[in-house]
């Protein structure tokens, strides 16, 4: 009975012993590699180094006095020349002698100093003849400043300099720099105090645009959403081939539609009635396709003035966007020192001129998807198999052709591919073949998952995002858009969306079935569903997270300087490496203030809402 | 009439929940599903509106397959069955009129209801049925601040909200004290004998099954046992649904 037993302690002890040599080596090998060196920190240069930085961090320059600068000057010849008589020296208050009052070039003078302060710094500078006062130069006698002693004096023996004679007095100069007045706040804190205020806002902006953008992609992340969704094969196809479609007419079609009204909004009254006007008529056909309507053509009929409605609204949008262009810059000019408020109507308005056209590509794909695989999808149950097969071949060999050859398109484009033609055409013919012979083996109904593919796509690309650094990411948008805080935001709003993506996702799918399954079973669609089951539920983790990351991008925003994005981190940046100890001494005081601050309110907060 | 053939789950992970279930249940009719927990009522209450697909088999009503049909028709299927749930399953957040509301997103405009806009009718039609199970009163208060029998209430009127001719309830009482259980399970029988509403119930206790069904059927596993009129289920019947250890308590 014993032997095995103690033939495995035997292992075990072996086994132990191992792993602990493992460790042991994993560690030398670590120690190795990071050069750890505890001599370094011992030599006496970078000890006075630390200590230099240590002293400069323990006296922040938070103010300044004003200096008066106190001026004691003696004549002195040089060379010596008897027939000049050089005044006398005025012994009332600070006053130097020299001995001799004469030299030659290159000789030695003593400088005493009497009636100075006890304690008080002493520069001493060698005053050359000069034509006239507004060319007289110091040139620095002593190499350090001279301290005086208890009893008001101080002595240094200077050596005069070789060149420089002259046949009438020059002078001796010692300058005292006195302290004048109440203390002040240093350049320093109001450059400390600007680029606060622009890190602050800088996270704000940030959190904003990514959290608008990461909470439609947190429903596209969260599973128990994504699941159920599922497509029959013959219909997703279809969709898949209107996509690209769909992308490219509603990009025209809004760029085409924004360019309209942009026309009209170059000219202001006529372009704001005819904003009133568009805004009328889109509200008059809101109100009536808001009427129950039954009949064959009801669909039909809600459809067309639906898409009259959007069409119409979007031109209404470009002609916004452009009188809020012209508004916003009118503004920036009346309106002074609030100017800042007409900036916001011009980025706003610019920005809607911007985004326009790709919401327009947006909703072209996902109408085209939609309504090509609802309307595909009733074509291919009603019709005979056979035909529903051919037509499902048709559409799989193309929209994997197309699809292949976009995606190529990029790859080619990206790499500068030489011949870019055939390197696009023979793969994706290859892969239109490809989904022929899938077509023809798959049944037409058969369902696809297609939530779950949008699900692992969306959170492949979170993933990916969320492991890039934003301090990685701002250089590139330093690139893109210029150094400065701008790119800062785009950095920290990119890495936002990421990160607050797959936490709100995380939060959907934690949310209570039970509701969903209650407003699904009344015969909700999934829009409906989502609003009136799924945003309830969601609300109070989205504004805890949201809070979270706001806290997170504000000490982000205080080092994304360091990577050219704006704010704070710039200032500590420049200061550390100019060796200006004491003024980033203010700013890092600055980021602690405000990191505890926005720690403590964002605490306070969540407390209050969750 | 709602017909139901063959009907027969296994879920993903293999766990055959329904096994060729066939029965019909006429307008009108209040019939329990009895049987032990885990024995498949739920499932079969969730094929009907398909909030569980069904692997095999039919269900038809009024000669239209809703297995077969397609998302869109099935949405319009779905808004003529009322559904009420043992958790209540309401938004425990939002109000109870918003809740009570919900249950006409089927009819309504979906642009509208986005944005939480009820027509006018709706939402007198909503207090009506607030008023008819009793807790008028309760409009606006959040739904969390309900008892449970008040929420359940409200599953009620949300149901009602659909103008429905099938109510299915899956174990409705079961989260009940009896008193509240009795006061739930006399609104679902006065649906069911003044709106003329076909009510599909899960039960527990035999007692509620005999003093409120026309007829009910027994589950085992997934497979039906039996089919008749309550008070045809004596002690032997109680032991080939429930299984020869069990005693009947109430």
């Amino acid at each position: 009975m014993s032997q095995p037993r103690n033939r495995r302690s035997i292992w075990r002890s072996l086994a132990i012993f191992f792993a602990a040599l493992v460790i042991l080596v994993v560690y030398a090998y670590g120690l190795q590699v990071t050069k750890v060196d505890l001599e370094k920190p011992k030599e006496a240069r970078r000890q006075a180094q630390l200590t230099n930085i240590i002293r400069g961090l323990a006296r922040p320059r938070l103010f300044e006095y004003e200096e008066k600068r106190l001026e004691i000057d003696a004549p002195l010849m040089m060379p010596c020349n008897d027939q000049v008589v050089l005044p006398p020296v005025d012994t009332s208050g600070r006053y130097i002698e020299l001995t001799p009052n004469c030299v030659a070039l290159g000789g030695r003078v003593t400088v005493n100093g009497y009636n100075f302060e006890p304690g008080e710094t002493v520069f001493l500078y060698f005053l050359p003849r000069a034509a006239s006062i507004h060319e007289q130069v110091e040139l620095r006698l002593a190499d350090a400043p001279i301290e005086v002693n208890p009893q008001g004096q101080f002595t240094y023996v200077a050596e005069m300099r070789k060149d420089r004679p002259s046949d009438e007095p020059q002078a001796i100069r010692a300058v005292v720099k006195m302290r004048s007045g109440l203390p002040h706040p240093s350049d320093t804190l109001k450059d400390t105090w600007d680029k606060i205020v622009e890190t602050v806002f800088l996270a704000l902006i940030a959190t904003t645009l990514g959290t608008a953008l990461a909470i439609p992609i947190s429903f596209l992340g969260a599973r128990n959403l994504m699941s159920n969704v599922v497509s029959p094969f013959g219909s997703i196809m279809t969709g898949l081939l209107l996509a690209p479609v769909g992308g490219v007419v509603g990009f025209r079609l809004f760029s085409w539609l924004k360019g309209l009204g942009g026309g009209l909004g170059q000219r202001a009254w006529p372009g704001l009635g005819a904003l009133m006007v568009s805004i009328a008529v889109v509200w008059a056909l809101i109100l009536l396709l808001s009427r129950q309507t039954r009949g064959r053509f009801a669909a039909l009929r809600q459809g067309g003035l639906g898409l009259l409605a959007a069409l119409l609204a979007v031109f209404a949008l470009g002609l916004l966007a452009t009188l809020g262009i012209r508004l916003g810059l009118g503004l920036q000019e009346v309106l002074g020192p609030f100017a800042f408020l007409g900036n916001l109507i011009f980025v706003i308005a610019d920005l809607l001129a911007i985004i326009l056209p790709l919401l327009g590509g947006l909703m072209g794909l996902f109408l085209f998807v939609s309504l090509g695989s609802s309307l595909s999808g009733r074509f291919l149950r009603s019709t005979r198999p056979t035909t529903a097969k051919a037509f499902t071949a048709i559409a799989a060999t193309l929209a994997g052709a197309v699809l292949a050859a976009l995606l190529l398109g990029g790859i080619a484009w990206l790499y500068e591919v030489e011949n870019p033609v055939r390197f696009v055409a023979v793969p994706a013919a290859a892969v239109g073949a490809i989904m022929l012979v899938i077509s023809l083996l798959v049944d037409v109904q058969r369902p696809v998952p297609t939530g779950m593919i949008v699900y692992n796509i969306t959170r492949t690309i979170l993933n990916a995002l969320r492991s890039i650094e934003p301090l990685i990411m701002v250089v590139a948008f330093a690139v893109w858009v210029g150094i400065g805080p701008f790119a800062g935001v785009m950095a920290l709003a990119l890495h936002t969306i990421a990160g607050l993506g797959k936490l709100y996702s995380e939060q959907v799918e934690n949310i209570l079935e039970g509701p969903i399954e209650a407003v699904t079973a009344t015969g909700a669609n999934r829009l409906q569903t989502i609003v009136y089951a799924v945003i309830p539920q969601i609300v109070p983790p989205y504004i805890a997270f949201t809070i979270y990351r706001w806290d997170i991008n504000v000490r982000m925003s205080t080092i994304i300087g360091f990577g050219g994005g704006g704010g704070i981190g710039f200032l500590v940046q420049q200061n550390l490496n100019l060796l200006k100890y004491r003024d980033a001494s203010v700013q890092m005081i600055a980021i602690a203030i405000v990191v505890a601050t926005l720690d403590y309110a964002s605490a306070k907060v969540r407390e209050r809402i969750v | 009439m709602l017909e139901v053939k063959n009907l027969t789950k296994i879920y993903d992970n293999k766990v055959l929940a329904l096994d060729n279930v066939s029965f019909q249940v006429e307008d009108g009719q209040f019939m329990a599903v009895i049987g032990l927990s885990g024995s498949g009522k739920s499932t079969l209450l969730r094929c009907i509106n398909r909030l569980v697909e069904p692997t095999r088999g039919q269900v038809i009503w009024d000669g239209v397959d809703i297995t077969a049909a397609p998302q869109e028709d099935l949405r319009l299927i779905r808004r003529r069955i009322g559904m009420i749930f043992q958790q209540f399953n309401l938004v425990t957040r939002a109000s109870v009129l918003t809740n009570v509301l919900s249950g006409r997103l089927g009819y309504t405009n979906p642009l509208w209801s986005l944005i939480n806009y009820f027509p006018k009718e709706d939402v007198e039609k909503a207090m009506a049925n607030l008023e008819r199970v009793g807790i008028a009163d309760k409009a606006h208060s959040r739904a969390d601040e309900l008892s449970g029998g008040q929420q359940q209430r409200v599953g009620i009127a949300r149901a009602l909200m659909q103008d429905p001719q099938i109510l299915l309830a899956d174990e409705p009482v079961a989260s009940l004290d009896p008193v509240l259980a009795h006061s739930i399970m006399r609104i679902l029988k006065k649906l069911n004998q003044e709106d003329g509403i076909s009510v599909i119930c899960s039960l527990h206790f035999l007692d509620l099954v005999q003093q409120y069904a026309d007829r009910a059927i027994a589950l085992n596993e997934g497979r039906p046992v039996f089919d008749g009129l309550p008070r045809e289920i004596d002690d032997q019947r109680f032991k080939e649904i429930y299984g020869r250890d069990a005693e009947r308590i109430g």
